[in-house]
């Protein structure tokens, strides 16, 4: 990206989002590298109900806004439309949280990833529901606080793998991205735009008010989940070849869990426990990698 | 051209006369062959549309929805579970002020389990803000099909047509075939005043908060007002072209009857030969079937009813713990009139039990036969 894009602004203040939240950053650096020939499919979520209240809008490209279900139909139904009138250069985005996409959206966008339509899809993932007051979700890390979990009943369940599943509908391009690694962020987004079919991008999106810790600290918490090896930046083409982004030196993931309060509760061993998860992880990815970008 | 078709097929030729551009649907019974037959329309060119084959019906009207949003006419068609799965999408589609042509072939929802007929599927979506047209012939289906498209992107309001399950979808029936030509007269392409253009930054459904959310609303009652007009002018432009026309309600020997007979869909076509026997027995007897629902034709339906002395309504769906949904909505309208008739109510038909001219005959021996009605619905049929 150069100067001259940075100053195309499509998303401006007015949203509602929290102090430090880290979609709004992400959606304008996605919006910024698609441009104004884009169309924006919005699903219910933090996004859908921060993004302003008529007669006025924050975002300044085209969107829709569609129940909760049904992001990966209704932006079928946008690129069906705009292929029909003859413009197969417009992207069409369609944006949701991790609920709407691991939980109650997987369906839709599971059958629009099987069709290979034509547009991208990006999951901002700030793991539960934050929008109606930090509930889980099923992207919600095991051992994690969140108001439908309380201390007594911690999140038992290790987090749902979206990228394998979107990777074994064998799509034309699955990418991982990270607010605190916007070089590569930006260069993944370049190459979604430029992709026929369908795209998946996944992007960590931490959330001060949900994950408790202090607002400054999202793109520390966004760079040391890369480093921990808990979110690996990594590519998958055509659901086969693994492209590692980037190679972290491999923090211990005490040093990202102790800075949020939602890991307050953990027990005797239980830091221990999350290490080994995301060692085993790791080796169960890597084995997958066929090229090594760093 | 005449040709033997099915109410279904009639359908998928109004769809490709309507020249669609997006068609989008999940199948079902009794309307699968519908998507079938548009399946090979689109495959094999004679309907240059994009056919996105879902896997739900709630994901069909999510995607026709965002395509008419992005400026495409649209079509999807469903029944039943189908319907009731949309339901959410049916007030997004309506409020979003869309113009989606769906057509509904009914049938009962579960439990127990049924495919058959009924209307209670189509009934139970009447708040959803669509207006809702049915049909009785498999050629009142084409034609229905041509004029909700007009309807609809006049009004910004999506349009269900309505079709007895295999009591119209499934049996056969000459049809003309309306022209191409002529038809494309009638209904030029679609021309949204608003869709979703890219480099024109506007959204569509942002929040509304509590000042305005009660306005939007009323423009859409103001749009479902203005419906009946635009119903009523489209069906008797459609009728100079095209020679057929259904008004907002069938009439048949109403003028000086004193006993109606009032019902919808293909139930209608049984209770014609019934009337027609009462009126060879000199019983001043006829018939009204409603081809409109929503919007309800209440100011129509309070002036043919105000000289008449009882109708018998005959519903095939049932509210429960409210009776007949059709009576509900007649007495409602009836409610403040000067001159009105005693409501017999009876519901039939349920799940595809046949209504037969024996069926009619009963209801109407009861209402000929008792001066008052029993103040509660008469359910025929019922093993006991």
């Amino acid at each position: 990206m150069n100067a001259k894009e940075l100053l195309n602004e499509y998303l401006h203040s007015g949203h509602g989002c929290c102090p430090g939240c880290a979609m709004p950053i992400i959606l304008r650096n996605v919006f910024q590298t698609l441009g104004e020939n884009t169309i924006v499919v919005i699903t219910a979520g933090c996004f859908g109900t921060i993004s302003g209240a008529f007669p006025t809008s924050p975002i300044k490209l085209a969107s829709y806004n569609t129940p909760f279900a049904s992001a990966g139909a209704a932006a079928s139904g946008v690129r069906a439309a705009l292929d029909i009138q003859g413009n197969t250069t417009t992207s069409v985005l369609a944006v949701a949280g991790d609920g709407g996409t691991f939980d109650i959206g997987i369906q839709a966008l599971s059958a629009a990833a099987e069709r290979n339509d034509d547009f991208i899809y990006l999951c901002y993932d700030n793991e539960a529901y934050m929008n109606t007051g930090i509930q889980r979700s099923s992207a919600t890390p095991w051992g994690a606080w969140t108001t439908t979990t309380p201390p007594s009943n911690l999140k038992n369940q290790p987090k749902k793998d979206i990228v394998q599943i979107m990777a074994a509908h064998r799509v034309p391009y699955v990418a991982t991205v990270s607010l605190a690694y916007p070089e590569d962020f930006i260069r993944k987004i370049k190459k979604a735009k430029d992709i026929r079919g369908f795209k998946f991008i996944y992007a960590f999106s931490p959330c001060p008010v949900g994950w408790r810790f202090s607002s400054e600290l999202t793109i520390r918490l966004a760079r040391l989940a890369v480093q921990t090896k808990l979110f690996p930046l990594y590519e998958v083409e055509n659901g086969e070849r693994y492209i590692l982004s980037e190679e972290p030196e491999g923090v211990p993931v005490n040093d990202y869990l102790k800075l949020q309060g939602r890991f307050n509760f953990l027990r005797e061993g239980d830091v221990e426990r999350i290490q080994k998860n995301v060692d085993e992880e790791w080796q169960r990815l890597m084995n997958r990698m066929m090229v090594r970008m760093t | 051209m005449k040709k033997l078709l099915t109410g279904n097929s009639a359908v998928s030729y109004g769809v490709m006369l309507s020249r669609v551009e997006v068609i989008s649907a999940y199948p079902i019974t009794p309307q699968t062959t519908i998507v079938e037959e548009l399946s090979e329309i689109c495959s094999d060119g004679r309907l240059k549309a994009k056919f996105i084959r879902v896997e739900s019906e709630h994901s069909a009207m999510a995607c026709v929805a965002a395509a008419s949003a992005a400026g495409a006419r649209v079509f999807t068609a469903t029944s039943s579970h189908g319907l009731a799965y949309m339901h959410e999408m049916l007030h997004w589609a309506s409020g979003t002020r869309l113009p989606v042509v769906m057509v509904n072939a009914n049938r009962a929802i579960g439990s127990p389990w049924s495919i058959w007929c009924d209307q209670g599927d189509s009934l139970s979506q009447r708040d959803t803000g669509w207006v809702q047209l049915y049909c009785q012939s498999a050629q009142e289906a084409l034609d229905t099909v041509i004029q909700a498209y007009r309807i609809a992107e006049e009004v910004l309001l999506p349009v269900m047509v309505l079709e007895d399950g295999f009591f119209l979808s499934h049996t056969s029936e000459p049809v003309e075939v309306p022209d191409q030509k002529a038809v494309d007269r009638f209904l030029p392409p679609y021309r949204p005043r608003y869709k979703l253009t890219p480099g024109d930054p506007h959204t569509f459904n942002i929040m509304a908060d509590p000042s305005l959310f009660i306005s939007f609303k009323h423009e859409a009652q103001k749009a479902m007002d203005e419906a009946k007009k635009v119903i009523a002018r489209v069906d008797r432009e459609f009728k100079s072209r095209f020679g057929r026309g259904y008004g907002l309600m069938e009439k048949v020997r109403c003028v000086d009857a004193d006993i109606l007979f009032l019902t919808m869909g293909t139930a209608a076509s049984t209770a014609r030969e019934v009337i027609d026997q009462y009126r060879k027995q000199g019983k001043k007897v006829g018939l009204c079937r409603l081809r409109m629902f929503r919007p309800f034709p209440a100011e129509e339906v309070t002036k043919l009813l105000s000289g008449v002395k009882k109708v018998a309504v005959l519903d095939r769906d049932n509210s429960l713990g409210a009776g007949g949904i059709v009576a509900q909505e007649l007495k409602a309208a009836l409610f403040g009139a000067a001159r009105k008739p005693k409501v017999f109510e009876f519901i039939a038909g349920l799940g595809g039990k046949d209504i037969t001219p024996e069926t009619i005959r009963e209801i109407m021996e009861i209402t000929l036969n008792n001066a008052n009605p029993k103040g509660e619905p008469v359910w025929i049929g019922v093993q006991q």
